[in-house]
């Protein structure tokens, strides 16, 4: 059973309302094989027994390598598919069963922004068209009074209204990502998935860009969930942060305490892989992860990380850890912590 | 289509000279086809005293069995022969676009009911079956066309169909989705213009064949209801005289060919227009 109590944090007390938006017991298995008679013989569960809320006004950043399932959990929050199980409530309201049409006063309240600048535009619409294009769907604006609204949301984002008639190809990676999220905020969303956006990115260009977001975020009063493959960025930006290692969630705490404290091994190896900008100051190799990541297709007992931790015991092998409370709003899936 | 694709075509078109010089016979048949009201002969009237004459400056290509002006009867044919090519090309690129997209884009017991259906659809022999709707039709240039591009659109549809599920997925189709935009609008706002080129490869290839076939019915006396002409048509007329003129199969035939081979050039070289990788082999 789920234990929703499980996952509150300080954050709960702050605002003292439900959350946001809050995600239950989320799995997405995705069918590799099927029999001849259309039984499914393999399945890769690429989210599995997922839970997690997030505020209004908090970022909440879900972190770990490729392949983890982060994209994944975020894609099914705005539902781009169908889930195979779980809830996702916004404003309590769950939103896993709903049709496409049920969907679409949600759509206007929960935007994105993708990872790849090159493949979020379409290369064949030029900015204004693109930026305006959600605009159209919810109405209100007349021709002449989106071009206004597409110029002031440009502006915005650090362009010029001159931009409003070039094609993406014209612009550079940081450039495209700022179009991406003029064009998120159009619609004036209350939640943002913001997808990987810096991972594509130069790092000066990241560092603006993430400014930016927070800036907007002041403004408007959004709510993110930020996802990412490494932790320097998401640390500036997140209130909270998630773990996530192959389709679980390992950890969840608050960002400073994540640093200061990881809990998980998987953290602390994530946490060792940061590069440190001193070239006198030796990467520590010994914490950094050793071993093969295991199939997401088999069905292993016990802890999916014991093939690569270091603190791998026999109990590691038989049981697996579920998600339990180590201090107030952390929360950590390893026996270590018993 | 935007820019770029447009800038590695007019590059395209200046290195293959090959495919410079299709479209400039594709250009002089499309002009001399849209002239043809200017030929100094009319194409069917008859003068039975100058049949089978070999060609002269009176009569560039000759005149036929009947006397009629056979370089009056080629302009006009090729009004029928081309006309017959673009439409039919255009019937069963918007049939099979939109099949081949909604294909795609659904997936699951849609795309799979559909796709057989092709595969049944192609199995047949549809040269035969052509020969068949053409029996009990009135025949014509309507009917042509419909019964060409019915016929001959499952190709251009699986092409459609392949090209939309790889489109599908890309990020600009997500957002769409995310922003709440219409099943409708992502399908023809997004997905179809980003495989335009494709599309266009698939269908000056879709018109080369089409030609083919509208010849081989009106060879076989099942297109174009005489008097008037088309390429084909005047081919089956010319095999009674290969003997006595055989310049009146020769003018036909090269037509034929010429087109086809044009638009089957124009095609590959569209190809390699819109996909970079391919022309660096």
């Amino acid at each position: 059973m789920s234990d929703n109590s499980l996952l509150e944090g300080r954050g709960q007390a702050r605002t003292g309302k439900t959350p946001l938006l809050e995600v239950r017991r989320l799995a997405k298995h995705f069918t590799i094989e099927k029999s001849l008679f259309g039984r499914t013989t393999k399945v890769l569960k690429a989210v599995d027994d997922v839970s997690f809320h997030i505020h209004r006004g908090e970022t909440f950043g879900l972190v770990g390598e490729s392949g983890c399932g982060k994209s994944t959990t975020g894609r099914s929050v705005i539902r781009l598919f169908d889930i195979t199980s779980g809830e996702i409530c916004y404003e309590g309201i769950d939103l896993a069963g709903m049709n496409e049409r049920q969907l679409k006063p949600y759509r206007q309240k929960m935007q994105a922004i993708f990872q790849d600048p090159y493949s979020s535009l379409n290369p064949g619409m030029n900015v204004m068209e693109l930026i305006s294009e959600p605009l159209e769907i919810y109405g209100g604006y007349s021709r002449s009074n989106r071009r206004d609204r597409v110029i002031e949301l440009l502006e915005r984002v650090g362009l010029k209204r001159e931009h409003a008639d070039r094609y993406p190809h014209e612009f550079s990676g940081g450039q495209r990502q700022r179009i991406s999220i003029a064009r998120s905020i159009a619609s004036g969303p209350e939640f943002v998935l913001c997808d990987e956006p810096i991972s594509a990115l130069d790092v000066s260009v990241q560092a603006q860009v993430v400014n930016m977001l927070e800036d907007l975020q002041q403004e408007l009063g959004l709510t993110y969930l930020f996802i990412a493959h490494d932790l320097s960025m998401v640390r500036h930006i997140s209130n909270r942060i998630g773990v996530m290692y192959m389709g679980k969630l390992v950890e969840v705490s608050f960002s400073e305490e994540l640093y200061t404290h990881p809990a998980h091994p998987y953290t602390e190896a994530l946490l060792a892989a940061i590069p440190i900008p001193d070239p006198k100051v030796l990467m520590p190799t010994d914490r950094l992860l050793q071993g093969e990541l295991p199939s997401p297709i088999d069905a292993a007992i016990g802890c999916k990380f014991r093939s690569r931790c270091p603190y791998a015991s026999r109990r590691c092998g038989e049981e697996e850890p579920v998600l339990k409370r180590i201090a107030p709003g952390h929360y950590a899936a390893c026996h270590l912590h018993e | 289509m935007n820019r770029m694709r447009w800038t590695l075509l007019v590059s395209q078109l200046r290195t293959q000279k090959s495919a410079l010089i299709a479209l400039i016979i594709l250009g002089i048949y499309v002009l001399a086809a849209l002239a043809a009201p200017l030929a100094p002969h009319d194409p069917n009237t008859i003068h039975l005293d100058e049949r089978l004459l070999p060609p002269s400056g009176q009569h560039w290509f000759g005149t036929d069995d009947n006397g009629r002006d056979y370089f009056a009867r080629a302009l006009y044919g090729a009004r029928v022969s081309l006309s017959v090519g673009i439409l039919a090309m255009l019937v069963s690129v918007t049939i099979g676009t939109i099949i081949g997209a909604i294909s795609g884009y659904f997936g699951g017991k849609l795309d799979t009911f559909l796709m057989r259906s092709i595969d049944i659809g192609m199995s047949l022999p549809s040269f035969f079956l052509m020969l068949i709707l053409n029996a009990y039709l009135k025949p014509g240039v309507v009917t042509i066309v419909l019964i060409i591009g019915l016929l001959s659109w499952m190709s251009i549809s699986r092409i459609v169909r392949a090209e939309t599920i790889s489109v599908k997925e890309r990020e600009y189709v997500l957002y769409a989705r995310v922003s709440g935009q219409s099943t409708f609008r992502i399908i023809f706002r997004h997905i179809i213009p980003s495989i335009v080129p494709t599309i266009v490869v698939a269908a000056t290839l879709n018109i080369a064949g089409v030609i083919m076939m509208e010849s081989s019915l009106s060879f076989l006396g099942l297109g174009i209801s005489p008097p008037d002409a088309s390429w084909g048509s005047m081919l089956n007329n010319a095999k009674g005289y290969i003997g006595e003129n055989p310049t009146l199969a020769l003018f036909p035939g090269l037509l034929i060919l010429t087109t086809v081979l044009a638009f089957n050039y124009l095609g590959d070289v569209f190809r390699a227009a819109f996909e970079p990788k391919v022309n660096r082999r």
